[in-house]
């Protein structure tokens, strides 16, 4: 079985890039705050990706600087952003309406963990003295055809953040299709989860990180986009 | 009733103790500065506000909480890096939380515009925030059932509007402004502009006049 695809883990950089380069052409697609942002830096031209901001916003450009940055004009992370030719704007019931309404191909999350059967946990840590802010993190969740994780693999403490079921809040049930991580991108679902392609690791070495029964994805199962 | 009136402080005059007050606006973008700092010399306590955030800084909504006007928020995201006066509050018990996912928050406003009883939506099933919630499976989802927010006023901000009260807005300022405007019993939009009935083309015309009972243009 030949499933490894890299000789190391990826970085932040490396996992966005390969984030990136699965998108199919013409995706309409929402990038969570954090991690997942880095994702627009390596888009081609050539995909025609459109992006959505949940603020209120079709067509989002980069990151606004110098004379370009406008208050009225930012991101869902309250970053000044750009416009693209053919952007559009409308109200935050019209936006999470293009979410829940099950328009958006794409949602890229963060996340604290993911189950094995693709349950989301990445808005709570629920300790007692934290405040609860959950934003539009549930309805990324629930709405977008695909919802892709990016995430490390492994806790600062080196404990799986795919788990049999997730001791953190939930943010969504079953929702997570896909877990791109530093080691592997697993693919997630109701028959539990397998691994499209590891990442300087073998199957194996995998297998004794993850809390989980893995199994390499089937040839059609594997393909991207 | 559309009125047109001179200073914020008058749009305002109206707002009494208890009032539940939608306040527009994603982070600073759309938020009404003028019309919170209006509200905040006006004096009225025991606020339920509804806004997206929780407050910023040191600024707008942040310093009605700091003074203790706000009796409890109705918001998806109260935590930010600088939202120390709510942190504050919150963690003295001295401001009561309603915390609703973003969307959900949205099409509840909306619902209470459109005289809508409640509506079923897949976000928040299964999840703590819909604890004690009726849910159903409807196409093979599981759903939660949520009810519309009301409110006795909205303050929001506009970028235009003309004579008939007919509103535009610039850029993701929009954000909460026309789903609010909707919502509440009274609307008061501070606005940039003001033009000539007949000025703003009613092919764009984004919040109609009849949402809107005051307006106030702040410079």
């Amino acid at each position: 079985m030949d499933l490894q695809t890299s000789d190391t883990p990826l970085g932040r950089d490396d996992l966005a890039r390969l984030v990136a380069r699965d998108i199919a052409t013409g995706s309409f697609v929402n990038l969570g705050i954090g991690q997942p942002t880095l994702v627009s830096n390596y888009l081609l031209p050539e995909q025609n990706i459109t992006l959505h901001t949940e603020n209120g916003m079709l067509g989002m450009g980069p990151v606004a600087e110098g004379d370009a940055i406008d208050g009225d004009l930012i991101n869902a992370g309250k970053i000044p952003v750009t416009e693209l030719p053919g952007a559009s704007y409308f109200h935050h019931a019209d936006s999470f309406a293009i979410m829940r309404g099950g328009h958006l191909d794409i949602c890229v999350l963060g996340a604290f963990q993911v189950s094995a059967t693709g349950d989301l946990a990445n808005w709570h840590t629920g300790a007692p003295d934290a405040i609860p802010a959950v934003g539009g993190a549930m309805d990324l969740a629930t709405g977008a055809k695909d919802v892709f994780v990016m995430m490390t693999l492994l806790t600062r403490e080196g404990a799986s953040k795919i788990v049999e079921s997730c001791s953190y809040p939930l943010t969504g049930v079953g929702c997570v299709t896909r877990v791109y991580t530093d080691k592997a991108v697993f693919l997630t679902g109701p028959d539990g989860v397998s691994v499209r392609e590891t990442l300087g690791c073998t199957l194996e070495e995998l297998q004794e990180l993850v809390p989980v029964p893995l199994k390499a994805a089937s040839a059609t199962a594997a393909v991207g986009g | 009733m559309l009125n047109f009136v001179d200073t914020v402080q008058e749009a305002v005059s109206g707002i009494k103790d208890g009032s539940t007050v939608m306040i527009g606006g994603f982070g600073n973008a759309g938020q009404p500065f003028e019309l919170i700092d209006a509200l905040m010399d006006c004096g009225a306590r025991e606020l339920t506000v509804v806004n997206n955030n929780a407050g910023q800084g040191d600024q707008g909504l942040a310093l009605l909480i700091k003074e203790g006007r706000v009796k409890k928020m109705i918001c998806s995201f109260p935590r930010q890096s600088d939202s120390w006066h709510f942190d504050a509050k919150y963690k003295a018990g001295q401001i009561e939380l309603e915390l609703v996912p973003q969307g959900n928050l949205a099409e509840r406003i909306r619902a209470a515009g459109a005289g809508i009883g409640g509506f079923f939506t897949p976000t928040g099933y299964g999840t703590m925030l819909a604890e004690g919630k009726e849910t159903r499976m409807i196409d093979g989802r599981g759903q939660v059932f949520e009810t519309p927010v009301h409110a006795d006023v909205a303050l929001i901000k506009a970028l235009t509007a003309d004579g008939a009260g007919n509103l535009v807005y610039r850029k993701t300022a929009r954000n909460f402004g026309p789903i609010m405007a909707a919502a509440a019993r009274h609307t008061i939009a501070q606005v940039s502009g003001i033009v000539p009935v007949g000025g703003i083309d009613p092919e764009n015309v984004v919040t109609p006049g009849i949402y809107v009972n005051s307006i106030v243009k702040v410079a």
